[in-house]
């Protein structure tokens, strides 16, 4: 019951946008965040729509699927509207019992809550092209100038994958045990908020116990193969730029550094 | 009959990429003292049967009715069914979670909502069952004993809801061989002496054959063997298809009786098969 959650996150594929480097798509994205962030009026939504439409069809993800990742900040997104909705102060369009909803209002709510979903699209487009993988190799590597001033860039990166990799194992465990201690006739669902998080000891209990034994597990194992971090480590697969990175690169520094500039005109 | 299974159909995650029939129309009635091995290849579906047995999965489509209840029914009491059919998972020892041996085994007739006295006199009982001192173990913390003791405190706590099915699924994966032989020894006492129905899941082949009077095969979802233990165990060419097998001493008579010795070749355990042998001899002997 617990499977899908995470499993949804990459989309598996072998387009282009799936092969470019991970360090690439990582820059390009905080490239798009920032514009985001500069656009203060609609028209410039048009592009940042297109681009979002176009790395979609190059991506061959369903939209369905894209779509999907907004579901769970659909609370937070509805809040963003209402509360710029009836807080924000101006030209009175109707009212409901004491609360007001502006023009202006209105404007701002449409405005916050088209960039929330802009930006929750832009950024699900990372992980879903991208295997938790070569997310956490490309960071790594973006980070890997800042280990002079102390940046533990391999460790960060290291951490990642371990905790990326035991999502989907914790998940299961929890459906195992849940199930385990329900055969003894414990009682997750129903109860008031106090009964059920008491309800909760019989399952947490085990599976932090199992989570350290695992966690020491590897740490030993881990050990026995002569991890020493990332000192003189070298990898099976090294990224390489080639052509298509510097041409996506450099297309969106282009369409990106436009976009903001149009802040200014 | 004890539980009753028709038609019973069950798909993981359905409507999604990871989409999986795990069971596939399943047709299967278990009467009261049955002693009954599961066994097919790993990923057969032998766990997602045995936890449709208990409720704790629904059948996609299909029905399991456990003495009289509907398990997927919206009225169907389900804690009256897990009551009646303990489950114990592979590796149950991973569940324990209270501060001492005793707790843990109360939680489950606690959650049944038994009175003070009766819990206590479940806990004493059920540990006696599988044969772990009383006075000594009970205020132990569950987390400092061994594993197969562990293991012993888990099947406590199930055999002390009083199920009149006792389902184990591997209870003796990971143990060695004494320990192996100590929860065995303690699941035959059960089914002998307390009148228990049990289903046992399986991997050695062995085990089934010195333990249990009934056989169910599972082959991809599908349930393609049912019968007796030594008609199964007969069709060794058909097991082994399926990628199973038949006890190793099965397999050395029917290759002695293959080479001219006219032996019985369905004996199950070594006892038997020293009794055949001997009486051959001896009648070859006289010849
Ligand atoms: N929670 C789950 N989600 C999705 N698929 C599952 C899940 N649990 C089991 N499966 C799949 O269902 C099939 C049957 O699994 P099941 O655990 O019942 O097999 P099994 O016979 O118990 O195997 P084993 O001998 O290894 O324990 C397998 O192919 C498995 O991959
Ligand atoms: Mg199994």
């Amino acid at each position: 019951m617990f499977r899908d959650i995470t499993i949804g996150l990459y989309f598996p594929g072998n387009t282009i946008i799936h092969r470019l480097d991970p360090r690439i798509k990582i820059i390009i994205i905080m490239m798009f965040i920032t514009s985001l962030f500069f656009i203060t009026s609609f028209p410039p939504y048009i592009l940042i729509l297109a681009f979002i439409l176009f790395v979609i069809y190059l991506s061959k993800v369903p939209l369905k699927h894209v779509l999907k990742g907004l579901k769970p900040l659909i609370l937070i997104i509805v809040v963003t509207f209402l509360i710029n909705a009836f807080l924000t102060k101006g030209e009175e369009l109707f009212s409901i019992g004491p609360l007001t909803v502006t023009k202006e209002g209105l404007r701002q709510a449409v405005f916050m809550a088209l960039r929330l979903i802009f930006l929750i699209t832009g950024t699900s487009l990372l992980t879903l092209t991208t295997s938790p993988i070569s997310l956490t190799d490309g960071i790594e590597k973006l980070l890997s100038p800042f280990k002079r001033i102390g940046v533990p860039a391999h460790e960060l990166a290291m951490m990642m994958t371990i905790a990326l990799r035991f999502i989907p194992t914790l998940l299961e465990e929890t459906d195992k045990i849940m199930k385990a201690q329900m055969a003894r006739g414990a009682d997750f669902e129903s109860g008031n908020i106090l009964n059920r998080a008491k309800n909760l000891v019989p399952l947490l209990v085990p599976l932090f116990i199992n989570a350290f034994r695992r966690a020491d597990e590897l740490a030993i194992a881990m050990e026995a193969r002569c991890y020493r971090g990332g000192e003189n480590r070298t990898r099976l697969n090294e990224l390489k730029l080639d052509r298509k990175d510097i041409l996506a690169i450099s297309l969106s520094t282009l369409y990106f550094g436009f976009i903001i500039s149009t802040r200014y005109i | 009959m004890i539980i009753k299974i028709e038609n019973l159909n069950y798909i993981y995650n359905p409507n999604t990429p990871f989409e999986k029939k795990a069971l596939d129309n399943i047709n299967l009635t278990v009467e009261e003292g049955d002693f009954i091995g599961l066994i097919g290849h790993t990923g057969s579906g032998k766990s997602t049967l045995v936890q449709h047995l208990n409720g704790l999965l629904k059948p996609t489509s299909g029905k399991v009715i456990v003495d009289g209840i509907d398990t997927s029914s919206k009225d169907g009491n389900l804690k009256e069914v897990r009551q009646k059919v303990g489950l114990v998972f592979q590796y149950p020892e991973h569940q324990l979670f209270e501060e001492t041996v005793y707790k843990d085994i109360a939680f489950g007739p606690k959650n049944l909502g038994l009175e003070k006295d009766e819990v206590h006199s479940r806990v004493k009982k059920a540990m006696e069952l599988v044969g772990l001192d009383f006075e000594n173990l009970k205020e132990r913390s569950p987390f400092e004993l061994s594993g197969g003791q562990k293991r012993r405190v888990a099947i406590a706590g199930v055999l002390a809801m009083k199920p009149k099915v006792l389902v184990l699924d591997e209870p003796t994966a990971g143990l060695d061989p004494r320990g192996r032989d100590e929860i065995l020894g303690r699941i035959q006492k059960l089914y002998e002496e307390e009148g228990i129905t049990i289903i046992l899941v399986s991997h050695s082949m062995e085990d089934i054959a010195r333990l249990v009077n009934k056989i169910i095969v599972m082959h991809k979802g599908k349930l393609v063997m049912e019968g007796e233990t030594k008609e199964i165990f007969r069709k060794a060419e058909k097991l082994e298809e399926l990628g199973l097998g038949i006890p190793q001493i099965t397999c050395f008579m029917r290759r002695y009786k293959s080479r001219g010795n006219p032996v019985d070749d369905t004996v199950l355990t070594v006892e038997e098969a020293k009794r055949e042998l001997i009486n051959y001899l001896r009648r070859r002997g006289n010849v």
